[in-house]
């Protein structure tokens, strides 16, 4: 299974500084992305998920603290100095974000954003098969090749967001992050990319880190799918794993609260007590404690470990744990 | 299409609202045609039964948020009526609608937008009641803080202190819930009111919604976007496709059986939260088109699979769906003249 891995993240944390001291935004996560895999990513917001995203990137903006290792290739991304990490981004791993409207430069034609991402990777390239390559491109991504001279204005939220996926593809990215790129999309054109993104993963062997809200869209596409909440990695298995034979008592939640659109009489919503941490200071021990059912003394005094209790299924919790003695026995005070 | 059988609290007819589109001094002195216009809304009818929750979605661009600000006038229609409890609003003056604007409230979708930063959430909350009726100041914080408590605000007397920004998300969207209450009105337009609350706060809004509307007798209508939320809420539904109705009735007929290719095409796309039950989609192909030329005839299309000749010639009306009553679909395969065209 090591083998496969793609990019390796060690005891990641990521603090920001703010007014009221240090937000913990992202504290100790351990994970994998595997080669061609679709990893979905959720969260609700603040969970530190996007946080996550970037610290990929090393976008993180330069107030914030940020510890641990990022294994890509054989290299830690952590050491690398700011030009070397320019290299890294884009041309190794790439990001799309919500709004493709911000990432697109406005004054600069659709193709000429291809056609320059292809010559400054491949300045053997001539302009000729380079706009060659950008119409076959954007006619892989279902856009009509005419539209090369149009500018991001002209085009449509999906059109836009297609761009930024050929962005990636003209420079071979091996991984690509998706931060809520499908957010901003209407639910049919959001349909039509993630049946698009399914399409290149296969055609380019993509691996893609899906970061989202929509737990939906992450049951629909994801490979595997990582659960986080408060700044922590609650649960990471496969698909199925994590919706059918779920571990974590938030993710139980979060899957309860979720509204689908089967009719059905006696269904009713979940409703999780509580809100998420201020990450200023958080809970002590499990950050999820005071809004679980399922809480035990030692869960607000000590924080669990992410551990992988089932092959191949992460959780962090205590009831997937040993407790230590001096808790075995104590009853919740309250 | 008025209902005899249902207290109909708003109804409304022909709907209608076309955006100029600004054009430049010189084009418009040499343009010799008609100034273009966005047709945000295009002839829209449904009645909104007292009592109820109507819901009206669809994607951007359709109109539905249009709907929601001329049903309480906050935009004049170009054209049409909207007779609200048997008086026609749209022909109303700023004086007399201003005196019927107390029977309606209206939700927005970011709380935080809603909220005056500078004003303490008892303060805001209570504003409407200052404007809208004569209670004295002490009258107006004793009727503030018993909302506050209702919308689970708690305790009154420490929430009413605060600002905004010192509210989470979920209790700002309460906030706005209360302001909307608090002067008691008969309609409230809901605009994706918790389309920006996450997935664990989210049911408990829908809850608090439900919950106040059996108490103090709401009619709401519910702008979304999310059929699948809607589907919690709502008790009749209208879908709408860039400026028009393309189908209306009870959400359980609604859903169970779409009658509109566009409808279906919506629940299709809607994400289901299990990985076993992943298929693959016949997506209708692009996007809803400009709203400033829209297609000819069907104004889905050039989108819809189903499409013939027909459909790109002659505009479908809203028929009713065989074998169900109070559900109507505007196809000319499904429930128009043209239905031994429709593939099998």
């Amino acid at each position: 299974m090591a083998n496969n891995t793609l990019l390796n993240i060690e005891n990641l944390s990521v603090e920001y500084k703010t007014r009221m001291g240090w937000v913990s935004a992202v504290d100790d996560v351990s994970m994998e992305i595997r080669q061609g895999e679709i990893l979905g990513l959720v969260g609700e917001s603040g969970c530190g998920k996007s946080t996550l995203g970037k610290a990929l990137l090393r976008i993180n903006p330069p107030s914030a603290r940020i510890s641990g290792h990022l294994w890509f290739h054989g290299e830690d991304l952590m050491t690398l100095d700011d030009e070397a990490m320019r290299q890294i981004r884009g041309q190794r791993i790439s990001m799309i974000f919500q709004d493709p409207m911000t990432s697109l430069n406005p004054i600069q034609r659709m193709g000429d954003h291809l056609i320059e991402t292809i010559l400054t990777h491949e300045p053997e390239v001539g302009k000729e098969e380079a706009r060659e390559r950008a119409a076959a491109l954007v006619d892989r991504l279902g856009i009509s090749s005419n539209r090369l001279d149009d500018y991001p204005h002209q085009l449509s939220g999906g059109m836009r967001q297609r761009v930024m996926i050929g962005l990636a593809l003209a420079l071979n990215a091996d991984l690509i992050v998706a931060d809520e790129a499908t957010t901003s999309l209407d639910v049919i054109v959001e349909a039509q990319f993630v049946e698009l993104l399914k399409e290149l993963r296969d055609e380019f062997n993509l691996t893609i880190l899906l970061i989202t809200h929509n737990i939906g869209l992450v049951a629909e596409i994801s490979d595997r799918v990582a659960v986080m909440y408060a700044g922590r990695m609650a649960e990471l298995s496969d698909a199925r794993s994590v919706f059918k034979e779920t571990l974590h008592p938030y993710t139980q939640g979060l899957l309860k609260a979720v509204p689908n659109i089967q009719i059905d009489d006696d269904e009713e919503l979940y409703m999780m007590g509580g809100s998420p941490p201020d990450l200023v200071e958080p809970p002590m021990g499990c950050r999820y404690h005071p809004r679980c059912p399922k809480v035990m003394p030692v869960c607000a005094a000590e924080p669990s470990h992410f551990l992988e209790s089932k092959p191949d299924h992460f959780v962090n919790c205590w009831l997937y744990e040993d407790i230590p003695a001096e808790y075995a026995d104590k009853e919740l005070s309250e | 299409m008025s209902d005899q059988n249902h207290d109909v609290l708003v109804q409304v007819k022909g709907l209608t609202k076309h955006y100029p589109i600004q054009q430049d001094f010189i084009s418009r002195l040499l343009s010799a045609e008609e100034a273009k216009k966005v047709r945000a809304v295009d002839g829209v009818e449904f009645d909104i039964r007292r009592g109820e929750v109507f819901g009206l979605a669809g994607e951007s661009g359709s109109g539905k948020t249009t709907v929601g600000r001329l049903v309480l006038r906050l935009t004049d229609p170009t054209e049409g009526d909207i007779i609200f409890d048997g008086v026609n609003i749209a022909r109303l003056s700023n004086e007399d609608m201003r005196q019927m604007r107390a029977r309606m409230q209206i939700i927005f979708q970011d709380p935080f937008a809603s909220l005056n930063p500078r004003m303490r959430i008892g303060d805001g909350i209570g504003h409407g009641v200052k404007i809208h009726s004569d209670a004295t100041a002490t009258e107006r914080r004793t009727v503030v803080e018993t909302m506050m408590e209702y919308v689970g605000l708690t305790p009154a007397k420490l929430y009413y202190e605060k600002y905004p920004h010192q509210l989470s998300g979920g209790q700002r969207q309460r906030a706005v819930i209360a302001r909307a209450l608090v002067t008691r009105p008969e309609l409230v337009v809901a605009d994706e009111p918790i389309a920006m609350a996450d997935v664990s706060v989210r049911a408990l809004l829908l809850e608090l919604m439900i919950r106040l509307k059996e108490d103090f007798n709401l009619t709401y209508l519910f702008i979304t976007h999310d059929l699948a939320t809607a589907k919690y809420i709502c008790d009749r539904i209208g879908i709408m496709y860039l400026g028009k109705l393309v189908e209306v009735g009870d959400l359980r007929d609604v859903y169970t059986h779409p009658s509109h290719p566009y409808t279906d095409a919506l629940l299709e796309a809607v994400p289901v939260p299990d990985p076993e039950s992943r298929h693959e989609k016949p997506l209708p192909k692009g996007e809803i088109p400009n709203p400033i030329d829209p297609p000819s005839g069907c104004r889905f299309h050039p989108r819809c699979p189903l499409a013939v000749d027909v459909c790109s010639e002659i505009e479908p009306e809203l028929r009713p769906v065989e074998g169900s009553t109070g559900h109507l679909a505007a196809c000319h395969l499904t429930t128009g003249d043209y239905r031994h065209l429709a593939p099998k």
